[in-house]
C-alpha cells in the first residue's frame, strides 16, 4: 500500500521496505564518522582543533589509565555523577511534595507561584556567581546549580499531576470515610505519579546539564573540569573525551528514567 | 478597594485581581524582610547577599558613564539578546526544515537519525569548551553553541508535528490534485505549526540559558560577563542586579514568543 496503509500516519508516498531502512541506517552512521574521520584527517583543519575518531577513542584509552587534572576519566566522571546524585535528590524531594501541594491546596498556590514564576526564568547557570560566593569551590556550589536546573520541572509537573486528579476518585474515598492522609497517599500521589514520573526526565536532564555548567566554572574535579582542563591547555582530544563521557552518562540517565516511565505508566497510568 | 461581594463582576477579572492580591501578598513581605534583614539586624552579612541599598547602587552604577565590565547595562543587555536571536534564527532555520523532512520522509529519517541520536544526548553546555577552542571568545563560539542548544527541540518538535497530523488530510489534499509544493505549504507546515512553536519556546529558553552559560565561561561582553566580572569582584549588589536582568530577558523572551504564536495560530484560540 502507498503510505496510507490502515493506521499509517501522514507521510510520503511508498513505504520503503524494512531492509531499506536499516541500510539506510547503517549508511548514515558510517556517513557520521566516516565525515568525521574524512575532515580531522583532510589537513583542511589543523588536528589540533579536529582529531579523528581513532585519536578520541585512543584518548579516552590513555585518560582511563592515566590521571589527567588530577584523577582518571572514570574518577573525574564519578565525581560529577556523586554531585549530580544530591543535587537531584534534593529537587525532587523539595519539588514533588510542594508541588503536590500547590496543585492540591489553592492557598499554598496562590502564596508560592508568584515567588516560583519570579526566579523560574532565572537560568540556572546564573545561580554560579553566587555559588561560589556562598560555598566557593565547596560541593555545596555545584549542587546548589543543579537544585536550580532540576527543581522547577519537578514541581511543574507534580502540580500538573495535582490538578488533573479527577474530583470524584477524591469524593469517593472522602464518602467512604477516608482522611487527609490516605487521600494523599492513596489517592492523590498515585494519580499523579505519570506525571510526576515524567516531570523526573525532564528534570534530570536539565540537572545533569547545569551541573556540566558549574563543573566549567566552579569546581576542580568532575567531567566538566576535566573539559576546561583540556580546554585551558588547548588539548582538543581531552576535550572530545570528557564530552563523550558527558554523552554516555546523560544517555544512561535517560534511559533509566525512561524505564521507570514506562513501568509507571503501566501500573499506573490511565489509559487514553 | 473592596469589592462587594456577589457583585457581578466577570470571573476572569476577579480572578487575576486575586492573584494579584495573593502576589502582592507573597512578595511584599519577603521585600521587607530582605530589607530587614539586611540593613537594620545585619541578621546577613553584606559579603553574603546584598542588601537592596547595595543593588540599588550597582544598578546607578551600571547604568551610567563606562556603565561596569566594559559597557552600560543597555549595552551590556543588547549583546547578549543580539546573539540569542541570531543563535536561535540559525538554529530554527535548520532544525525545523530538517524536522519536516525527517518526519515526512521514512528515508530521511532512517540517514539522519544515527547522527542526530548520537550527537543529542550531549548537553549544548558541554559544548561550550570546544566551541571556545574553535572559535575563541567572539561572537561565532556563542551563536554555535545556541545553534546546538535551539537546534535540537525545533527538530524534535517539527518532526512530531508532521507526524501527529491526520492521515486522512494528505490523502484528501492529494485526491484534489494537490502538488508537492502545495501539499507542504498548506497541509504539512500548517499542520505541525501547533508542535513547531511549542519547539520554538523550549528552543528559545535553551537558547538563552546557554548564552548565559556561555558568557559566564568565556567572554569579553554581555549579561553573563558581567555576572563573572562582579563575582570575580565580589560585588554581591551587581550580582544580583545581573541576575534579575538574566530573569527579565528569558521572561519577555518567552513572552514575546507567546504573543507570536498567537498571531500565527490563531486557530488554535
Amino acid at each position: 500500500m502507498a503510505g496510507l496503509g490502515a493506521g499509517s500516519s501522514a507521510r510520503s508516498k511508498g513505504a520503503p521496505s524494512g531492509r531499506e531502512l536499516f541500510a539506510l541506517s547503517t549508511l548514515g552512521l558510517l556517513a557520521f564518522f566516516a565525515v568525521w574521520y574524512g575532515v580531522a584527517s583532510s589537513g583542511w583543519v589543523p588536528s589540533r582543533f579536529l582529531p579523528g575518531p581513532v585519536v578520541v577513542a585512543d584518548t579516552i584509552a590513555r585518560l582511563s589509565d592515566h590521571a589527567y587534572a588530577g584523577y582518571t576519566i572514570e574518577a573525574h566522571t564519578v565525581a560529577s555523577l556523586q554531585r549530580f546524585g544530591l543535587g537531584f535528590g534534593l529537587a525532587v524531594a523539595l519539588g514533588v511534595p510542594l508541588g503536590l501541594l500547590m496543585g492540591w491546596y489553592r492557598g499554598v498556590d496562590d502564596v508560592v507561584a508568584p515567588l516560583f514564576e519570579s526566579v523560574r526564568f532565572i537560568a540556572p547557570i546564573a545561580w554560579v556567581p553566587f555559588a561560589a560566593l556562598w560555598f566557593g569551590t565547596g560541593i555545596g556550589g555545584p549542587i546548589l546549580i543543579i537544585f536550580s536546573g532540576a527543581f522547577p520541572p519537578c514541581v511543574i509537573n507534580a502540580y500538573r499531576g495535582a490538578r488533573q486528579v479527577d474530583t470524584v476518585f477524591v469524593e469517593a474515598a472522602q464518602t467512604l470515610g477516608a482522611g487527609g492522609l490516605r487521600i494523599i497517599t492513596e489517592v492523590l500521589v498515585p494519580a499523579a505519579l505519570p506525571s510526576i514520573v515524567a516531570g523526573l526526565r525532564v528534570s534530570a536532564g536539565l540537572g545533569w546539564q547545569s551541573l556540566i555548567g558549574a563543573e566549567l566554572i566552579v569546581v576542580s574535579s568532575g567531567v566538566g573540569y576535566l573539559m576546561v582542563q583540556g580546554q585551558t591547555s588547548l588539548q582538543t582530544p581531552i576535550v572530545m573525551s570528557a564530552m563523550v563521557a558527558i554523552g554516555v552518562v546523560g544517555f544512561v540517565i535517560d534511559v533509566a528514567l525512561r524505564a521507570l516511565e514506562s513501568v509507571v505508566q503501566r501500573s499506573w497510568g490511565v489509559e487514553p | 478597594m473592596h469589592d462587594p461581594k456577589g457583585a457581578a463582576a466577570p470571573a476572569a477579572s476577579t480572578g487575576r485581581l486575586r492573584r494579584f492580591r495573593f502576589a502582592l501578598a507573597a512578595i511584599v513581605p519577603l521585600l521587607v524582610l530582605w530589607y530587614v534583614l539586611t540593613s537594620v539586624t545585619h541578621t546577613i552579612s553584606p559579603g553574603r547577599f546584598p542588601s537592596p541599598n547595595d543593588v540599588l547602587q550597582a544598578a546607578r552604577q551600571i547604568s551610567r558613564g563606562n556603565g561596569y565590565a566594559g559597557g552600560t547595562l543597555a549595552a551590556q543587555v543588547w549583546q547578549s539578546s543580539k546573539l540569542v536571536l541570531m543563535g536561535f534564527a540559525v538554529a530554527v532555520g535548520t532544525g525545523a526544515p530538517l524536522g519536516l523532512l525527517m518526519g515526512w520522509s521514512r528515508r530521511a529519517e532512517a540517514l539522519l537519525n544515527p547522527a542526530f541520536l548520537l550527537v543529542r544526548p550531549i548537553p549544548p553546555l558541554a559544548w561550550i569548551p570546544l566551541a571556545i577552542l574553535w572559535f575563541g571568545l567572539g561572537d561565532g563560539a556563542k551563536i554555535f553553541v545556541i545553534w546546538f542548544a535551539a537546534f535540537v527541540p525545533a527538530l524534535i518538535n517539527s518532526y512530531t508535528g508532521v507526524r501527529n497530523i491526520d492521515p486522512t488530510l494528505v490523502a484528501a489534499a492529494r485526491v484534489h490534485g494537490a502538488s508537492r509544493l502545495q501539499l507542504v505549504t498548506h497541509v504539512l507546515i500548517p499542520g505541525s505549526m501547533p508542535m513547531i512553536f511549542t519547539g520554538l519556546r523550549l528552543s528559545m529558553q535553551a537558547s538563552w540559558t546557554t548564552l548565559v552559560a556561555a558568557e559566564l565561561v568565556g567572554a569579553i561582553f554581555g549579561l553573563g560577563h558581567v555576572l563573572i566580572v562582579a563575582s570575580l569582584d565580589i560585588y554581591p549588589g551587581m550580582i544580583l542586579y545581573a541576575m534579575v536582568w538574566v530573569g527579565i530577558m528569558g521572561a519577555l523572551m518567552t513572552k514575546a514568543l507567546a504573543l507570536l504564536e498567537r498571531r500565527a495560530i490563531p486557530w488554535r484560540g
